[in-house]
């Protein structure tokens, strides 16, 4: 029975898909651009060559923004839980609640304590401290990604655990708990995908930059680095992806299923390329498919067998029309970065690299297609482990706060306008950030975070000279 | 040798409460008195004087969330329910006024936005978390483990009563956080702020501490029943001690003394909140050990806050000391 108005749990459910999705853009660049900035500054303390500590400042302060709406957009989720999924968060509290805890006292602590340092910090402590901040925020980000992608991996594929009395999972074997089956590969996948996001933005900016001035270095070592970047860590993606794939296969067939479109269970499968699957009807309709490739790739045998979703009883299975599309999606944009990478190997090997137009024009095309892989990939996980918050063991609609539909529905409204207003305005001032020039520096902005070590001289403010003529 | 894990965890979730309430508490003043600062310079030195520390600021609060989440789950799915709108509209207060920070500086035409926004958003955020400590103070229905009371609970005269008690203590810690960290016309003028928040903080917390022991029975007996009867003698009178050093600190023009004073008011105000709160953790009804989570997780945790949060409070003592000092624009601070 569908119900006319969207209930508490729906809302809830569009509440956290909005909040999850709007924060994971931020921490998938951050986490990329903190280890670019720690590479920078090492090759400037390195090297000495200015162009990097150019390269870094402009980076910095770009990140110093991204990090800013990544915290913001984190703190709700980490009250999302209580507020919207309260009997999520009492039953899976005593596991997931130590997890998260570690990820604030070893992470969150860490990249906030030394992010002010690394921001406004040079002149005071010197250029050898302050790369070690500069390391300890990028460290930061990767220690968050580790503990947070076991959280979410638990929720995926649980182990370790036991359930007491009042409902509550709660640890038996914290080793088993922290790398539980599908953690590794989350996590690999995850970090390689932020690398992969940063690299393009830096690519697409570079590109950019050297479409207008070939000759702006900063702008040729942003381009050379990022195309390195994406020859050799988007062929390991999708090497990693493939090993995420067969785990998934393993432990959650059901989302593979899926996403591969099949309702049916045969040996010998076929690949679907394209359909339209049909969840009601039980079928993938229009499809366009190549015989007995399914099984070669899922089981590497031709004739292994593939089981489709009728395996699972109705209310089991997650919706295949979205996870169908949303893993072509993100594989499609896994594939065009291999081919950015190989393409900007070939034309380097020309010695052409920073004189094809083309590849140039491809690379800016590309430089949001990360954020978009990320999405798409969260989308097909998250929505694969449905309908359950612990995969098999708790479902989505039993985890919900016993909340009315009015109060879910005003702070979902609220939460949209919020973040349209201030990370569309966010968006728009990295966007007007990256406009200017690399080499040229950016000494035509006022801020904070401008000019640690190369402010030629103190900004004059109109507001003291006045005071000063009184 | 059995250690009491559930009494450990309540003393360290209340630990990291408290260091947010006061360091949040003075970047957040800040934020209050923002639109009574004229121009744009002392604006600049205003904000820049918390640019370096905010965001480590915050992070307590993040521990102190996420630690209930680990250690008191049931406390964490049982208030937040509850606190349901003074939650949401504390976390939307704290995104405007937290990328106001780098937002500020990013436009020229468009700064009166995120000043305005640094402003209400640390108005709402500061007065969204005093109506939520009243609520709680005032006590959370649960039944089955589920949060069961209304879902305007919270909005009462005694939420509302600490809610701007808080707008004025924080008020009080940014200014004179303002004191210690300034020069000149815009010192003077946070001193003449830190008087008037000075004066309605005592008020409020007068105000409070009176209606707080007939909020419940229980209350009242802590706070007028031998032996804890003691409390209600030396915690006022510790009050006073320090009201007396803000004040005095602040006729004598010194710079420490009136934000080491107002620090002591928060310290002593929580205090008082917790004596008459132990051993609960969701009054009316759940103890400490009650909201536990089993012991395994909370000694799997205790044994990471035990090595790292020394190490936090160490490199976040040097972040400070980096900073140290009054903010001098006009050497280019950053």
């Amino acid at each position: 029975m569908m119900p006319e108005f969207p209930d508490a749990v729906v809302l809830a459910r569009v509440q956290f898909a909005f909040t999850i999705s709007a924060h994971i853009i931020f921490p998938a660049f951050s986490i990329g651009l903190a280890s670019y900035l720690a590479v920078l500054e090492g090759l400037w303390l390195w090297t000495r060559d200015e162009s990097y500590l150019k390269i870094f400042q402009y980076w910095k302060v770009i990140f110093a923004v991204v990090f800013g709406m990544g915290v913001v957009s984190g703190i709700v989720m980490s009250y999302q839980f209580g507020t919207n999924w309260s009997v999520f968060s009492d039953r899976t509290g005593p596991i997931l609640g130590p997890l998260m805890g570690y990820e604030v006292l070893s992470a969150f602590f860490l990249e906030a304590g030394f992010l002010g340092v690394m921001l406004f910090g040079l002149n005071r402590v010197g250029p050898k401290l302050h790369f070690l901040a500069t390391l300890m925020v990028a460290v930061g980000t990767l220690i968050s990604a580790f503990w947070i992608l076991s959280v979410n991996s638990w929720m995926q594929t649980p182990a370790g655990f036991a359930i007491n009395e009042v409902g509550q999972f709660v640890p038996v074997d914290w080793w088993a708990i922290v790398f539980n089956p599908s953690f590794p590969y989350r996590l690999v996948h995850m970090v390689l995908a932020a690398y992969l996001t940063t690299a393009f933005v830096v690519g697409g900016v570079g590109a950019w930059h050297l479409l207008r001035d070939r000759r702006d270095r900063g702008a040729r070592i942003m381009f050379s680095m990022a195309m390195w970047m994406a020859l050799i860590v988007a062929p390991l993606q999708v090497i990693a992806g493939d090993f995420h794939g067969l785990n998934t296969l393993e432990h959650q067939p059901a989302k593979v299923a899926a996403m591969e479109g099949h309702y049916e269970t045969r040996k010998g499968a076929p690949l679907i390329l394209f359909g339209l699957p049909d969840d009601e009807a039980e079928e993938t309709r229009h499809s366009v498919e190549i015989p007995k490739l399914g099984s070669l790739i899922l089981t590497h045998d031709w004739d292994g067998e593939v089981q489709g979703l009728k395996a699972w009883s109705k209310e089991d299975r997650p919706p295949a029309a979205i996870l169908f599309w949303s893993f072509r999606v993100m594989v499609a944009i896994g594939l065009a970065m291999v081919g950015i990478g190989l393409w900007s190997a070939w034309v380097r090997f020309r010695g052409r690299l920073h004189d094809s137009v083309w590849l140039q024009r491809a690379a800016v095309a590309m430089a949001p297609s990360g954020f978009l892989a990320v999405l798409a990939g969260w989308v097909t996980t998250e929505v694969g482990r449905q309908p359950w918050t612990v995969s098999g063991l708790l479902r989505t609609a039993d985890s919900a706060s016993p909340l009315d539909a009015a109060a879910v529905g005003a702070s979902l409204v609220a939460f949209v306008v919020v973040y349209f207003a201030v990370f569309g305005s966010g968006t728009f001032y990295i966007l007007r950030l990256m406009s200017k020039r690399p080499e040229a520096g950016i000494h035509d902005e006022i801020g904070p975070t401008r000019a640690a070590g190369i402010t030629p001289a103190p900004a004059i403010d109109p507001d003291r000279v006045i005071r000063h003529m009184k | 040798m059995e250690l009491d894990f559930p009494f450990i965890w309540a003393a360290l979730i209340a630990f990291a409460v408290l260091a947010y309430v006061v360091l949040d508490g003075f970047d957040l003043g800040i934020g209050v008195l923002f639109p009574l600062l004229p121009g744009k310079h002392d604006r600049d030195v205003a904000m820049n004087s918390v640019a370096p520390v905010w965001d480590g600021n915050e992070t307590w609060l993040v521990l102190g969330g996420g630690g209930l989440f680990a250690v008191f789950p049931l406390a964490y799915a049982t208030i937040l329910p509850a606190l349901y709108a003074p939650i949401i509209a504390m976390l939307i207060g704290l995104i405007f006024r937290g990328v106001s920070f780098e937002f500020r500086w990013r436009t020229t035409r468009g700064r009166f936005l995120w000043d305005w926004g640094f402003a209400s958003g640390s108005f709402l955020a500061t007065f969204a978390q005093g109506i939520a400590l009243g609520a709680l103070v005032q006590g959370i229905e649960v039944v089955d483990r589920q949060y069961a009371g209304g879902w305007w609970d919270w909005l009462t005269p005694f939420s509302l009563l600490t809610g701007l008690g808080l707008v004025c203590g924080y008020a009080l810690l940014g200014a004179t956080w303002l004191v210690m960290k300034s020069e000149g016309d815009l010192q003077h003028r946070a001193r003449r702020f830190a008087w008037a928040s000075g004066i309605a903080t005592l008020a409020f917390v007068a105000a409070v501490s009176l209606a707080t022991p007939f909020l419940n029975p229980k209350f009242l007996e802590r706070w007028f029943a031998w032996p804890t009867m003691i409390f209600s003698l030396v915690v006022p009178a510790l009050v006073a001690v320090c009201a007396w050093g803000l004040f005095r600190g602040l006729s004598e023009q010194r710079t420490a003394q009136p934000f080491l004073a107002s620090l002591g008011l928060f310290v002593l105000c929580y205090a008082g909140i917790g004596i008459s709160f132990y051993p609960y953790m969701v009054p009316p009804s759940v103890t400490i050990w009650q909201a536990a989570a089993p012991d395994s997780s909370l000694r799997f945790l205790l044994v990471g806050a035990a090595v790292l949060i020394p190490v936090i409070l160490a490199y976040t003592g040097y972040a400070y000391w980096v900073f140290r000092g009054k903010v001098d624009p006009s050497k280019g601070y950053h």
